[in-house]
């Protein structure tokens, strides 16, 4: 599979539209793709998240219980499925917000200060792009231009003076060198 | 068949039946299928349609029903719980012989229950829409693609037959997004010399009703509506496989369940089981014949729901003593896993070695 992600954290980090973000790539690309988030009070403040599946041939199931890709934004989420990941996977860890590390061996594991490197450069709110970044620097699931596009697609009209705030976010976060541990 | 949109199914599902000239949505909301009519709000007014949030879901398909009886191409959507409150005028529009669309976007029940994905309304859509001798065309699409597809087909088959038609689906479709494509053009509605649209004063007028006092005449109407039934069952099954042709084990599944099964069957295969998917698409009229054909070539059928098992009747009655049939469910909002599902296919492998 091109990519099998599991993006987690609490509602309102941009868990939902990272996965979106994502998803719309395979549309640039004409691949199979499935995007299913978890929905209800979980989307009001709780714990989100979703799952994004792409691939060369069709999804049969859109669910993912062993993520090969792992994004957490908060510590419950790390607590919650890093053990989950497959291993031979990786899981990239918002290390502004969680102060956890793994000590699975089996896994690649990534800590990017996302959060925070977001807030530095005056990109409050878009650590969720940020990561994206990153995980595609380290998962080459697409071209960093398609990912520029497909933000284009997904950012609405009504606020898309926020394109520009986002693409330097996607770039702050691919040109990020992660301390791999 | 030409532009892809990344749609949520609730969404992708609402578009279709817009394209498809439905032109009257009543609706309340409910978790999971809020989108549908959320959709149908922002777009109805601008395409000169009508969107209402009635009062109530007893509200709602009374409108849908009043609409219907003038012809108009109209439909509902709800889940669960709200299903059960319009299931007294689903009874009432299948008993007028009116064609219309009800979306059941199910969660778990019984009673509040929850919101998360759940198949345990498949006796209520297949044996008991309401009371009475009556049944619904029920659809049960597996992906966002056939959420559109089958939406169009319901209002077209519902139509040709003046019988309500069901797109029974649940929160993990109404939920997902995949790429969806609509067909080019599709075919308005025929002409519905039945419909209550005023007579000019050239002909006698057309009655819709349900109530007939007199048992032998509404006998007589029941038995006409089951001829028609019969037709249905003869012409519009639905339903689809997946790597049956060598396969020793048959998994039954329909909706979001037969798309895990498939992952399923694909890591039973992989751990060298033989295992294949047999889907109904239409729940009613079910694939009885179908399946009972496949089941002569299996040695062993699992089926599989997210309910304590409903449809697995309808497989048994299919299969009828060909092979044995066993269950497994979960239920309550929990999806099963491929995993769970694949151990299932290779404990019955292992159980007949």
């Amino acid at each position: 599979m091109i990519l099998n992600m599991l993006v987690a954290g609490f509602g309102g980090q941009g868990v939902l539209f990272m996965g979106k973000v994502a998803a719309k790539t395979a549309m640039l690309e004409e691949r199979f793709v499935s995007w299913l988030p978890s929905y209800g009070p979980e989307m009001r403040g709780g714990t989100a998240n979703c799952a994004v599946c792409i691939d060369d041939k069709e999804i049969s199931c859109p669910l993912i219980t062993r993520p090969e890709t792992l994004v957490v934004l908060n510590t419950p989420s790390f607590e919650r499925f890093t053990d989950a990941v497959k291993p031979g996977g990786r899981v990239f860890v918002d290390s502004s917000l969680v102060d956890k590390k793994t000590d699975r061996t089996d896994i690649d594991a990534f800590y990017i200060p996302s959060t925070g490197l977001a807030e530095e450069n005056g990109l409050k709110g878009l650590g969720n792009i940020v990561m994206l970044g990153q995980v595609l620097r380290q998962t080459a699931f697409t071209g960093l231009e398609t990912l520029v596009q497909s933000m284009k697609e997904c950012v609405p009209a009504s606020k898309a003076f926020l394109q520009e705030a986002n693409e330097r976010a996607l770039r702050l976060g691919f040109s990020y060198c992660a301390v791999q541990a | 068949m030409s532009q892809k949109y990344l749609m949520k199914g609730n969404e992708a599902l609402a578009e279709a039946a817009i394209r498809a000239h439905c032109r009257h949505f009543f609706g309340y909301p409910i978790t999971p299928q809020t989108e549908v009519a959320a959709y149908m709000a922002k777009r109805m007014p601008k395409i000169g349609g009508t969107y209402l949030q009635a009062e109530s879901e007893v509200a709602a398909i009374n409108m849908v029903l009043g609409a219907a009886s003038a012809g108009a191409r109209a439909m509902t959507s709800s889940s669960s719980p709200g299903i059960s409150l319009k299931t007294e005028g689903i009874s009432y529009i299948a008993a007028s012989d009116l064609p219309a669309l009800i979306i059941n976007v199910m969660r778990g029940g019984p009673g509040l229950g929850g919101i998360q994905p759940s198949q345990s309304d498949y006796w209520q859509a297949t044996r008991a829409p309401g009371h009475g001798d009556a049944q619904l065309l029920v659809y049960a699409p597996s992906s966002v693609q056939e959420m559109v597809d089958l939406v169009i087909r319901a209002f077209e088959t519902g139509e040709k037959y003046r019988c309500p038609a069901m797109l029974l689906a649940d929160g993990m479709l109404g939920q997902m997004m995949e790429p969806v494509s609509f067909p080019d053009e599709i075919a308005l509605p025929a002409s519905k010399p039945w419909a209550l649209t005023g007579t000019g004063e050239k002909r006698r007028p057309n009655i819709i009703n349900s109530l007939y006092l007199t048992p032998s005449q509404l006998e007589e109407i029941v038995r006409k509506r089951f001829e028609r039934y019969e037709l249905i069952k003869q012409n519009e099954v639905l339903w689809d496989s997946y790597r049956l042709e060598d396969a020793e084990y048959m998994v039954v599944a329909y909706g979001a369940t037969a798309r895990i099964c498939k992952a399923a069957v694909e890591i039973a295969r992989e751990m060298g089981v033989k295992a294949g998917l047999f889907r109904p698409v239409t729940l009613w009229p079910y694939p009885t014949s179908q399946l009972a054909e496949c089941a002569k070539k299996v040695s062993r059928i699992l089926c599989v729901e997210m309910s304590m098992g409903q449809m697995v009747d309808d497989v048994r009655l299919a299969v009828n003593g060909t092979c044995p049939v066993s269950f497994y469910g979960r239920t309550g909002g929990i999806v099963p896993t491929p995993e769970e599902i694949a151990q299932q296919i290779t404990a019955l492998a292992a159980a007949k070695a």
